[in-house]
């Protein structure tokens, strides 16, 4: 029983830092219909950034998390302008090829300007460690979840409450004829690469906090398992998302508390593409209607 | 065109034995032909039935080990060289039933969904072959000999190309190009989807297990790790590079690929970065890659090439082989499942 | 048939890397490095590289090896293999017979080194892989040999320290499953350990690239062992030993030569303290050789040198005295003095060979105090 309340702390942590990575990805294919293969590359950025906030400024956890958000807003921002822009109106694939061919750039490159050498993030939280009853649970996993949660929070409202949402769920319906209600479809895809490349960059912070060593590849197993997850929540759909992410962190960290380790991935690959197999929409996600 | 493949098959056995090229060159040449056929396979899902599959290496590794297996532990020594064709095949038949496990729940996702079945497929598959430790594990497996050599892989890789170009011209193949089009459409055209989704997978698997069967007998040497994610996302960049939907496609983006990242081989650890860049370049400039849609004419069944010209008209204006249900042309006909 | 703009690029580009570049001129010693500079471990391609380059020059600055009476400069060729197999084949392909090496120093992991090694050996090529600790990689092979130790030596000299010199009895290991190198020492770590009676309690496992280790250590945590054995790189062993001490383990902590980098300490800071790893050797009793290595590598770069450095630096000192015993730098009179090395006095130790690819060479044991790596005790199994 301990050791299961402990298990549960631990996924608590893991799936946490997996959905923001997998909102950045549902969030892009919801509006634009693109898988944004580029996502778990821009999540390592992110931590870089918040590095170099860190270490070169000087500064708090606070502060270096909003500084690396806005960077990496503002770098996704850009990503889309110059690299998927130009391919809105191509074959859809087009852009999706494109986008691992930005997240292989974004490796390479900061692997050859920044080198391969790991950097370590230093503490920006202190590690306290609570026991409540035989199960501990540090700042650490306190501070991510929380932070996860709030952002996650925010995000709902955005989407479901605010007007900037609607027109992000109307670019999403229909491109066309959003531009007749005096919204720029440009603007709100823009929008929607800042605030994913955000929550990418907060994932990334949290990640480096949790796992304080930083490296070019780092972005892109849990850029595949946040994918992941996104799609067994049901892609685009911002909720299946956050419970896409909990449940295969759970998985993940269940299976190897309870099974050989050895066998976690072939495991825990295996049951999802059984639920695929019998729900391939995802938990949340609604079948699509194609037209004839 | 029988003439000519005679001739090159005539040079790859010439080049081979009379060391024309040193073999540095003969490697990369033999690694083209891999890749050939890796890409046209793969192209015949993403490319011509329109579905985004991304995990080749899996059935790239299901023949490599098959056919290791069989070379080094099933026949005798001195025997494999010529029993060496009996092993290619049985890779590829192998990894033909992987790929009929994959084409059932194929049957029921479209798209997206079917990148994460085989996403997925990927990982267990390289999972897996880690902890099955009679074949090496992570440590690898190895003591094949060199059977490949440059005529061999010439061989398979005409042979691929000759099987998957009679089979997109067969009735088939326009089975797959109709599902491209709209899946729903051919289904009450009276196209058997199912079927012909079934055959179509096995065929690309089957043939990425031939690859796997070559490449392991090139390297002498093989580990799971050679055939996780990384591998996969390579033969995609070769498919979409080459052009969708095109066989001509497929044999000039495989060769530009691997051509291309010796080349660069002088920049070092740049290299890496600046040839993801040409290929979003290439991308923005020529979005259905560098042959899309178009066809060498010897890739053409000679009472087809007629057609050729309206088949390609016909196919540039629709394409949407990102496998998707809604078309990507702005018309604004996406399917209502937004953000909610 | 329409013609493509794309057939003609095409055409051109294989032709251009056909023609490939022109053959060493006659005075220089040409010698190649197939290195992991990007891919999974490119850390390990650039402290190989940084090596190489170090050892070349240093010799260059001399004028060059003696060798018959002359001095001869050497001429180093770097390449990238990507951390990939059929790549690392290519390379070797590339050096020996585009660029006509004399010899060929990496890959140095041992997935790399082993397509690489069987290329060398039919290309009658002398190879040195600097850090490949895979037996498979110098079975069987005449022309192809390693700076470093086995794993299978290592696992044993590890369950001995821990048995025998610490006295500990309950271990247990989480290792990285899909990595030859870790799961080869795990293994022999593990029937080592029991054969000489000890109790492997955990033996988990987790995957290249995974950060969070958290699952396996609360199991490894609920079943009490006296020690933790970590045989994993060093990029990943400070978060290991973090989540250990949050999740509650309080015990030792031993490592393998995969730690020898003072990035572990620079990564993982106080908690890495007072833990033991067994590696080649000791910077701080380090001899003449050893000390000038450090010095220099520390002036160049501004980093400490870690083990694939050193290795690397040995194994380039290797040839350069093989090829002046030989007085020929002909690719099998290289053989024949490598094999012939009856005492070398490297950075990392003296070795010797003896009608293998395999130095004989010692192993010494390392405690991490106050962020610094001091010398314990020698090691054997």
């Amino acid at each position: 029983m301990q050791f299961l309340a402990q298990q549960i702390v631990n996924a608590l942590q893991l799936g946490s830092i997996y959905a923001l990575i997998a909102l950045g990805y549902t969030l892009v294919y919801g509006v634009l219909r693109l898988i944004n293969f580029a996502h778990g590359d821009i999540f390592m950025v992110g931590a870089f950034l918040a590095f170099f906030a860190a270490v070169l400024l000087d500064l708090p956890f606070v502060p270096t998390l909003l500084l690396s958000m806005a960077a990496t807003a503002l770098l996704g921002v850009l990503i889309e302008r110059f690299a998927y822009r130009p391919l809105r109106n191509a074959p859809r694939v087009s852009a999706v090829i494109t986008a691992l061919g930005v997240g292989l750039f974004l490796e390479h490159f900061t692997l050859a300007s920044v080198g391969a050498q790991p950097r370590h993030l230093p503490p920006l939280i202190e590690t306290v460690v609570y026991r409540l009853g035989p199960v501990r649970v540090t700042t650490v996993h306190l501070v991510i979840f929380i932070v996860a949660v709030v952002l996650m929070v925010v995000l709902d409202r955005i989407v479901n409450r605010s007007l900037t949402g609607m027109a992000m769920r109307a670019v999403s319906w229909d491109k066309s004829v959003v531009p007749l209600m005096g919204v720029s479809v440009d603007r709100i895809i823009a929008l929607t690469f800042a605030i994913g490349s955000g929550l990418a960059a907060a994932g990334g912070l949290l990640y480096a906090t949790a796992y304080p060593v930083i490296e070019p590849y780092m972005g892109v197993l849990v850029g595949w398992k946040a994918f992941v997850a996104a799609v067994v929540g049901g892609i685009g759909v911002i909720r299946g998302a956050m419970l896409g992410a909990y449940l295969l962190g759970m998985v993940e960290i269940l299976v190897a508390a309870y099974l050989p380790s050895t066998y976690r991935d072939f495991i825990a690959f295996g049951l999802l593409l059984i639920l695929l197999v019998f729900r391939p929409q995802g938990i949340l996600g609604r079948r699509e209607v194609q037209k004839v | 065109m029988p003439g000519l493949l005679a001739a090159a098959f005539a040079l790859a056995w010439a080049i081979a034995h009379h060391g024309w090229l040193n073999p540095y060159q003969q490697q990369i040449l033999m690694y083209v032909g891999i890749n050939v056929i890796l890409t046209a396979s793969l192209n015949l899902v993403n490319g011509y039935m329109g579905e985004f599959a991304v995990g080749h290496a899996a059935f790239m590794a299901v023949g490599a080990y098959v056919s290791s297996l069989m070379t080094v532990r099933l026949f005798p020594f001195q025997a494999a060289p010529y029993l060496f064709p009996l092993a290619l095949v049985a890779g590829g038949a192998a990894a033909g039933v992987v790929g009929l496990l994959v084409a059932f729940p194929s049957f029921r996702t479209r798209g997206d969904y079917l990148a994460i079945v085989t996403l997925a497929l990927n990982m267990i598959v390289k999972s897996a072959i880690e902890n099955v430790e009679a074949i090496g594990g992570p440590r690898g497996f190895l003591g094949m000999q060199r059977l490949t050599s440059l005529p061999w892989v010439f061989a398979s890789t005409a042979l691929a190309l000759y099987v998957l170009r009679n089979f997109i011209h067969a009735n088939l193949g326009r089975g797959v190009l109709a599902i491209r089009e709209d899946e729903v459409a051919a289904d009450l055209l009276g196209v058997d989807t199912r079927r012909v989704k079934l055959y179509a997978f096995v065929l690309s698997s089957a043939l990425a297990g031939v690859a796997g069967g070559l490449f392991a007998h090139v390297v002498q040497f093989i580990n799971p790790r050679s055939f996780d994610i990384i591998r996969s996302t390579e033969i995609l960049v070769m498919v979409y590079l080459g052009g969708i939907g095109s066989l001509a496609g497929s044999v000039i983006g495989a060769t530009f690929y691997t051509v291309a990242l010796e080349w660069l081989r002088f920049l070092g650890q740049w290299r890496l970065a600046i040839a993801p860049l040409l290929l979003v370049l290439l991308m923005i400039l020529r979005p259905t890659g560098i042959m899309g849609l178009r066809e060498f004419v010897g890739l053409v069944p000679r009472d087809e090439r007629g057609l050729r010209g309206r088949l390609a008209r016909l196919g540039y204006g629709t394409v949407d082989s990102g496998g998707g249900a809604a078309p990507s042309a702005p018309e604004g006909s996406a399917s209502p499942h937004g953000p909610a | 048939m329409r013609r493509s703009p794309g057939l003609f690029v095409l055409a051109a580009l294989v032709l251009a890397w056909m023609a490939g570049p022109s053959s060493a001129q006659a005075q220089e010693i040409v010698v190649g490095l197939n290195a992991e500079l990007t891919g999974s471990i490119p850390v390990v391609g650039q402290s190989s590289r940084n090596a190489a380059l170090m050892a070349v020059d240093e010799v260059n600055a001399q004028g060059g090896l003696l060798v018959g009476g002359a001095r001869h400069r050497i001429r180093l060729l770097v390449e990238d293999n990507h951390d990939d197999p059929a790549a690392a084949a290519a390379v070797a392909q590339k050096l020996i017979y585009q660029d006509q090496v004399v010899a060929m120093v990496g890959p140095n992991a041992s997935r790399d080194a082993i397509p690489a090694a069987t290329i060398a050996e039919s290309a009658r090529t002398p190879m040195i892989s600097p850090w490949s600790t895979n037996p498979q990689t110098t079975a069987g092979k005449s022309y192809v040999f390693r700076a470093c130790f086995t794993d299978d030596f290592q696992g044993q000299v590890v369950a001995g320290f821990v048995y025998r010199d610490l006295g500990l009895r309950r271990a247990a290991v989480l290792y990285d499953v899909a990595s030859d190198y870790n799961k080869g020492i795990a293994e022999i770590f593990r029937s080592s350990f029991t054969k000489l009676g000890g109790q492997v309690v955990a033996f988990e496992t987790y995957t290249t690239g995974d950060r969070d280790f958290s699952s396996q250590i609360t199991r490894i945590v609920s079943l009490n062992p006296d020690v933790l054995f970590l045989p994993n790189y060093y990029s990943e062993v400070p978060l290991q030993v973090q989540q250990a001490r949050n999740l509650g383990y309080e015990g030792p902590i031993i490592g393998s030569d995969s730690w020898g980098s003072t990035e572990i300490v620079a990564l993982g800071g106080a908690v890495m303290n007072d833990q033991f790893f067994t590696t080649h050797y000791a910077p701080d009793i380090a001899t003449p050789e050893a000390r000038a290595f450090i010095e220099g590598y520390e002036e160049r770069y501004g980093s400490t040198p870690d083990d694939v450095a050193a290795l690397t630096y040995d194994a380039f000192g290797m040839l350069f005295h093989a090829i002046q015993q030989a007085g020929s730098w002909e690719r099998e009179a290289i053989r024949q003095a490598l094999a012939q090395i009856s005492q070398f006095t490297g950075v990392t130790g003296t070795m010797s060979f003896h009608g293998t690819g395999d130095p004989e060479k010692s192993a010494v044991v390392i405690r991490i105090q106050d962020g610094q790596f001091r010398y314990y005790g020698a090691a054997s199994p």
